[in-house]
């Protein structure tokens, strides 16, 4: 495929991504603002982030000032090899933020020095993994600061929160995480939980749960109940949209598990504010994209 | 209720918690770089006297020459905790703009100088950049960058919540005490 092409259709993913949230989260936050109380701060929170949505989507700009944390993920065809992929990607991320579609994001962590092109180490973040499909498989997510700062890693046994090292000790720990994120965050959030895996997988993999659709049900049973029971008790804190009460805590929960060795148990849980941007395509070899991920 | 310029302390001590107001008149963006620099003992290129301090970092371009702000929501504030009550005090701030409010030092100050702590929409960039009708300056961009830097917006009908007053109260502290009560229940 001409390089061109793949990255004007990556910066059209990129534009997307960054203006227009998905339909699933749309119509969750919809039912939170049905549910608050008339005349409350927590219905005009609501309100003014259901505003907000339509009007980002309609102006073709920044849903959220924080464009966050640029998190691709890539399934590659054998017409696409990572080093052009990559080529391509960066150059569209550019060209995003030079169009004011991206903040200027990327901060040398050693000088405090902005690279001006969400480009250094680490940005933005990829994940390529090979396909034997003919279609190239483009995922993408922008995770703001403020949401990303109150995510949590425990160790069980907890002994401050009385968390054990078993399914009802997961949930003293994810309540926890809820409890101490307040409004911080942005809420009303969506949690994505990993139990087990090392401290680096723990937390990669609580936020790959992030792509899947908010009204989804976990494949496994256990963990599905555990989803539903955890927006259920989290909504019953009265922490509420932007933490100004009300009974809008927590639009989703979803949870996986990895393995871990015997010394280790961590619960990794990552907190995804109400501007929820992920995003994703197909694109076929020819250039076209034949499909989006979220509609 | 519609707050206007000059925010005078009268004006300021006037506001409750709950009160869902709307600012007219300039405010300056300020984040991590530029409280840390104030506190350091940088000296401020505006005048922060009676002033309202925005956290926030926005997406702005330059467009024919004239600066457009095209996201600009607030930012986690207490990350400036350790600064902002000293500032408030040695400046006269009168109000902060942020989201997720602040701690005890800083509503201790709000007490103390007469000031209070808004609470915007956090994420709800383009609702809030609508109300920025004018940016009269931009400051330290060089040494901060873009987001970080001191922008000077005039902002029409910015709606905010007050949730930290000059009475000793913060809507914070009473969320976080009830909400506890029911994780106590619950676990």
């Amino acid at each position: 495929m001409d390089s061109k092409i793949l990255q004007a259709q990556l910066l059209e993913l990129i534009r997307r991504t960054s203006s227009r949230l998905p339909g699933d989260v749309v119509r969750s936050i919809e039912k939170g603002w049905r549910k608050e109380k008339k005349g409350s701060t927590a219905k005009y929170a609501l309100k003014v982030v259901l505003d907000n949505i339509a009007m980002a989507r309609d102006k073709s700009q920044p849903l959220c000032q924080d464009t966050g944390t640029i998190i691709c993920y890539a399934d590659l065809p054998a017409w696409c090899d990572e080093p052009t992929f990559k080529k391509a990607y960066e150059r569209a991320v550019v060209q995003a933020t030079k169009k004011g579609y991206l903040r200027q994001n990327s901060v040398d962590s050693i000088t405090g020095k902005n690279s001006g092109n969400n480009l250094g180490p680490g940005n933005p973040a990829f994940h390529l993994h090979q396909t034997r499909a003919r279609t190239l498989t483009v995922r993408m997510m922008l995770k703001g600061g403020g949401c990303e700062n109150v995510g949590a890693q425990y160790t069980v046994p907890d002994t401050r929160i009385g968390a054990g090292r078993d399914l009802a000790g997961v949930r003293k720990c994810i309540l926890d995480a809820v409890h101490q994120a307040q409004g911080k965050g942005c809420g009303p959030g969506i949690l994505g939980v990993c139990i087990g895996g090392d401290r680096g997988a723990g937390y990669l993999a609580s936020k790959e749960e992030f792509f899947r659709e908010i009204d989804d049900a976990n494949d496994d049973p256990r963990l599905a109940r555990m989803e539903r029971q955890i927006v259920k008790e989290a909504n019953s804190l009265g922490i509420g949209p932007m933490g100004f009460g009300g009974s809008t805590t927590l639009l989703g929960c979803k949870i996986t598990h990895r393995n871990r060795v015997p010394a280790s148990f961590f619960v990794s849980v990552s907190y995804m504010c109400w501007a929820f941007r992920r995003d994703g395509f197909k694109l076929s070899e020819g250039g076209k994209i034949t499909s989006w991920l979220y509609e | 209720m519609l707050l206007e310029a000059p925010f005078t302390e009268a004006k300021i001590r006037a506001l409750e918690v709950g009160q869902m107001v709307e600012i007219s008149g300039l405010v300056y963006t300020g984040r991590d770089a530029v409280h840390k620099y104030l506190h350091d003992g940088g000296k401020p290129p505006v005048n922060l006297i009676n002033s309202i301090v925005y956290h926030c970092g926005p997406v702005v371009v330059q467009e024919r020459g004239k600066w457009v702000v095209k996201a600009a929501g607030p930012t986690t504030s207490i990350r400036e905790e350790p600064y902002q009550g000293p500032l408030m005090e040695q400046y006269k701030i009168r109000g902060v703009i942020g989201k997720g409010g602040m701690g005890p030092k800083t509503l201790e100050y709000c007490r103390k100088v007469g000031s209070v702590y808004f609470h915007a929409i956090g994420g709800a960039a383009q609702v809030l950049a609508e109300k920025v009708v004018a940016v009269e300056g931009v400051h330290m961009l060089e040494e901060f960058g873009s987001p970080e830097a001191i922008w000077e917006f005039r902002v029409e009908r910015f709606p905010v919540v007050v949730t930290m007053d000059s009475h000793g109260r913060s809507l914070h502290e009473d969320v976080q005490a009830v909400s506890q009560a029911a994780l106590d229940r619950l676990v």
